[in-house]
């Protein structure tokens, strides 16, 4: 293992109590809108595939990272828009019904 | 090591983009506040993909361009187009577009290291985790898609050996892995993975009938942020690691709080075949005893409702798949002016993802005050006058409660068998996805309005109207 590695360890291990803490106290009302919100940060790993994509240097990874980036930004645009969506209706308040 | 100036400021950028991540989690504890955790943690991402582009290795930017135009105008107009019916089907298939980029870009940059030098130890094992859950992850998303669009029959799909395939294919990914952490692969062993991991994938979901989605739909949100934090390993990029472990937290915190709703653990989700055994189990339930059911009109139930002092609405799938959330609250509203008090039961598996119900109710713009979870409701069955049970059947079966030999024996229900009334809108006699006769039915308090949920809706506000 490189000592890169082993601090991404550290982080990996870190994130799982800070991700525990801070999801548990989502209400289940909220459980959809979760869901998508964190699909949409998943969508993050286009990042992944813009540094592939960014350094290809071989037709093969042209392609695989060509396919990449166009799944992982789908992936992060509509996740966001397809939350935010979904949060407005959420966010009337029970007194403004009509 | 010390950075220099442009990858110092990417550092920066990244920390600041995970502070912003858990920021905006944060604020979906709250429904006041959940819009603007979504911005928050968008302002995170964008800008950790922003600083990416300075990031020296990226040499070429018109392909990057092109791909993320193409792909986020697919994202942006199928989001601002889907039906919020459809947002199960959705959910699932952005969940497989993330699962897809992990196992590409896990792939990828390991056919780009290992150009220079083998790849072993701690790096192939990220590799090979990062690309078999991301594909496991894209397959079995792109197949619960299309059960939900009903692309496939969301009737279990079975073949014999189905569990020991699968096995088997589970023990090829990791034996192969094996051979590339310690050594002996050959330049084909990443693809075979890659392959097998596809296959797999999509072989797990095809058994899993309709009603177990919300426990599908949130193990592969895990597999997924699982998948890019490895991803993350792989290209040592912390904001990755991150990000994908956060979502790989909220995806297991919410497949366990299914699991427990279903009294099911995920084994046996994943390999119990759930519908083959229930039909021959309720099928032998049925044989028994010749059971009646009685029917009831629009107009007998509009009278009971108006009367009603307490009136509890379940919602489940058929209320979604009959579009007919508007109509709910149009009775609801109609109810309400007569004094009725009207509450919302939602089950946490009702619907086919979690908190499906609330998404739907909320579309129809039902204030999320009425709407109460099944723990805070059961105990008020008891002086509850009319039960309106829309579209729901096994969340409230009583025979999880009441016959040892039910096949959803065990699993908490909502008891609206212990209401004064109860009223059942159903299409026809059909059974539930698992094909469990519903012991509900059969009760002596118990009244069916057969037809489609919405139709029925609408003709309760009409008969409501004149009595």
């Amino acid at each position: 293992m490189t000592r890169e590695l082993v601090l991404s360890i550290y982080v990996v291990i870190l994130a799982v109590f800070t991700g525990y803490e801070v999801i548990s106290r989502v209400p289940s009302i909220l459980h959809t809108p979760l869901m998508s919100a964190t699909n949409a940060i998943h969508g993050i790993v286009l990042l992944g595939a813009m540094l592939v994509l960014g350094a290809a240097d071989t037709p093969v990874l042209h392609v695989l990272g060509f396919i990449a980036v166009v799944l992982g930004a789908a992936n992060v645009f509509g996740g966001f828009v397809v939350t935010d969506r979904m949060l407005e209706m959420f966010k009337k308040k029970p007194e403004a019904r009509k | 090591m010390i950075l220099d100036t442009r990858a110092n400021i990417i550092a920066v950028a990244y920390i600041v983009a995970a502070v912003l991540l858990i920021f905006g989690l944060r604020k979906l504890s709250s429904p006041a506040t959940a819009r603007s955790g979504n911005m928050l943690a968008a302002a995170g991402v964008f800008l950790a993909l922003a600083i990416t582009l300075l990031d020296r290795s990226i040499v070429t930017y018109w392909e990057l361009a092109l791909g993320i135009v193409i792909g986020g105008a697919i994202g942006i107009v199928a989001a601002r187009k889907v039906q919020m019916t459809a947002m199960p089907q959705m959910v699932g298939l952005l969940n497989g577009l993330g699962g897809g980029t992990a196992a590409l870009v896990s792939l990828s940059e390991y056919l780009r290291l290992s150009m220079a030098a083998p790849v072993r130890g701690g790096e192939a094992v990220s590799v090979v985790l990062g690309t078999a859950i991301g594909s496991v992850s894209f397959t079995g998303s792109v197949v619960a898609f299309a059960k939900l669009q009903e692309l496939l029959s969301s009737k279990p799909f079975q073949f014999p050996l189905q569990r020991a395939f699968n096995g088997l294919l589970l023990l090829v990914i990791l034996a192969l892995g094996a051979t590339m952490v310690v050594g002996g692969d050959t330049a084909t062993t990443p693809w075979i993975v890659f392959a097998v991991a596809l296959a797999l994938g999509a072989l797990l979901v095809l058994p899993i009938g309709g009603g177990d989605m919300p426990v599908v739909i949130a193990t592969l949100n895990a597999l997924t942020g699982i998948a890019a934090a490895f991803t993350g390993l792989v290209l040592h990029n912390q904001i990755l690691v991150v990000a994908g472990i956060l979502v790989g937290a909220s995806g297991t915190l919410l497949t366990l709080l299914m699991g427990k709703a279903m009294n099911r653990s995920l084994g046996n989700v994943f390999f119990g075949a759930f519908g083959a055994t229930a039909t021959a189990a309720g099928g032998a339930a049925a044989g028994g005893v010749a059971k009646t059911v009685r029917q009831t009109s629009a107009e007998d139930t509009a009278i009971a409702l108006a009367y009603a002092r307490k009136v509890v609405i379940v919602p489940g799938y058929g209320l979604a798949v009959a579009e007919g959330q508007h109509a709910v609250r149009e009775l609801a509203q109609e109810l309400e002016k007569r004094g009725v008090d009207v509450k919302f039961a939602i089950h946490p598996v009702a619907g086919r993802m979690p908190g499906h119900m609330n998404v739907l109710l909320a579309e129809a713009n039902i204030p999320y005050d009425e709407l109460v979870e099944m723990d805070q409701i059961n105990g008020d069955f008891d002086s509850t006058d009319v039960v309106l049970v829309v579209g729901a059947n096994d969340v409230v079966n009583p025979a999880a409660r009441e016959d040892p030999a039910s096949p959803i024996y065990g699993m908490p229900i909502l008891d609206v068998d212990k209401a004064r009334n109860v009223i059942v809108l159903k299409r026809s006699m059909g059974t539930g996805f698992a094909g469990i006769d519903n012991a509900l039915f059969y009760r002596d308090r118990t009244r069916m309005l057969f037809g489609d949920a919405k139709k029925s809706l609408t003709s309760l506000v009409e008969a409501l109207k004149t009595v």
